[in-house]
């Protein structure tokens, strides 16, 4: 008897894009808020961006239910976290709990591609980037999801970061002021809106500084 | 990204009744749903068909039933699977109401509970093959969301399921506002499943509209849309074209 095949697939992908930019004292996340699936619009108003510490915050695309699922198991773990060291995580610590746990699912991974940005223990910005099963990196910025091939080679050219195999190790931080940051994310996401069809109607920007965080929205084009 | 898994549950000759136990395809299906948000509260429509294949089986299905005070849950896909999401609520809303400490469930927590049951059995591979649509009003607050089967849920001002999402969202992001009175909503909700009647092979003209505000639900009687088939093109359909056939 031949094995039985599902005729559906536990996965889709809802779409959307993730930029993290990393500056000297303060670090932009941004993503769409466009959720597709297949050729459709489910919604034009979806955060992919979650806080989950004062100093980390999580933009995350890819399959939706995944991520929010994701989500909730890093909000409890860092609630525990508070209960037992009385403090809440810093961004380095929270950017290897989210390694840890999307490797502990290997072998039917969560489809999140994340990028994990914040403030380190320095105060400096920092930017890590993941893919699906949790290896991970510190960078300087980075991009995930449908519209990161059209993003990414654009913020290497804009943001020169240097290379890593330089000794001493270069900070990949980039000299930008924030308000420049930010710019830089609002074109690269006018230009990702263009050609990339799952990426568009809204624009969320997160601004982490040591003071607090502020949330901008930006319109992009609908179609 | 697209994969098929192969399910594979041991030796099928030892263990025979492991493969009937996980949904492989839906039976009794539904078919759309389209809700709005209005003024008042929510609005859902649905017709009352339950499709077996390409068989039109069922023509009293209520596709839209209340949960709790404050919640309205519309279903498409697999009619059995909409049952026994029903005795979960049942469950869940007994449980609710046995705590006897003012409180009661509203539309937000039975969304998120419908996520977590059907993402749950979506990692099990033995999904309930539906589509559910959830609205509600609690204290003043209108709220409507939708999970699909793989436990993708979001919420917004409309939403619809199956050719719904093709055919009638694109009307309501043309003409929704928050602002629609009562009639304006019925009526906006009447020009969706006027066009998936015209155009959904197994919608049937017998439907519900089922409000729900701060003061309660109301499902309506089951009533039926005007159509339209007098057009010159269906009087004489070959009149274009001649031919043996």
């Amino acid at each position: 008897m031949t094995k039985q095949h599902a005729n559906w697939s536990p996965y889709d992908n809802n779409g959307g894009t993730c930029v993290a930019i990393a500056g000297s004292d303060y670090c932009v996340i941004a993503a769409d808020t466009r959720m597709s699936t297949g050729y459709s619009i489910l919604t034009r108003d979806y955060s992919k961006i979650h806080k989950l510490a004062d100093k980390a915050v999580l933009s995350s695309s890819g399959f939706q239910a995944d991520v929010k699922a994701l989500q909730k198991v890093l909000k409890s773990r860092h609630l525990v976290y508070q209960h037992q060291h009385n403090k809440q995580m810093s961004c380095p610590a929270m950017a290897q709990l989210l390694s840890n746990t999307l490797y502990f699912k290997r072998f039917f991974p969560y489809y999140a591609f994340n990028v994990l940005g914040g403030l380190d223990e320095q105060g400096k910005g920092c930017v890590f980037t993941y893919d699906a099963v949790g290896s991970y990196e510190k960078v300087g910025y980075s991009a995930q999801g449908s519209g990161s091939t059209l993003i990414m080679p654009f913020l290497d050219n804009q943001l020169k970061s240097p290379s890593p195999l330089l000794l001493p190790a270069q900070d990949a931080i980039t000299p930008l002021s924030e308000p420049e940051a930010v710019d830089l994310v609002k074109t690269v996401f006018a230009s990702a809106t263009e050609r990339d069809i799952y990426t568009g109607d809204k624009l969320e920007i997160m601004i982490l500084k040591a003071d607090g965080i502020r949330t901008e929205v930006m319109d992009l084009r609908k179609d | 990204m697209t994969f098929t898994i192969p399910i594979d549950n041991g030796d099928a000759v030892k263990n025979a009744e492991a493969d009937s136990q996980r949904t492989l395809y839906p039976y009794v299906t539904g078919t759309s749903i389209v809700a709005i948000k209005y003024k008042d509260g929510v609005l859902m429509a649905s017709d009352m068909g339950g499709s077996y294949g390409s068989t039109l089986r069922y023509k009293n299905i209520e596709r839209v039933k209340a949960i709790g005070k404050h919640s309205l849950l519309g279903a498409s896909g697999e009619i059995s699977d909409f049952q026994e999401i029903l005795r979960y609520l049942d469950e869940l809303v007994l449980n609710d109401n046995m705590w006897d400490d003012g409180n009661s469930f509203g539309p937000k927590e039975v969304h998120n509970y419908l996520t977590r049951v059907m993402y749950n059995r979506r990692n099990k591979f033995n999904p309930l093959w539906n589509t559910l649509v959830l609205g509600g009003v609690k204290n003043g607050e209108s709220y409507l969301g939708m999970v699909s089967m793989i436990g993708v849920s979001f919420e917004d001002n409309h939403v619809a399921t199956g050719f719904g999402n093709h055919l009638a969202r694109p009307i309501l992001r043309d003409e929704w506002r928050a602002d629609l009175s009562f009639e304006e909503g019925v009526k906006l909700l009447e020009k969706c499943m006027r066009v998936l009647l015209y155009r959904d092979r197994s919608a049937i003209n017998k439907l519900q509209i089922a409000k729900i505000t701060e003061e309660g639900v109301t499902v309506s009687q089951p009533y039926s849309l005007k159509t339209f088939w007098e057009f010159q093109a269906f009087h004489n359909p070959t009149a274009g074209a001649q031919g043996s056939w």
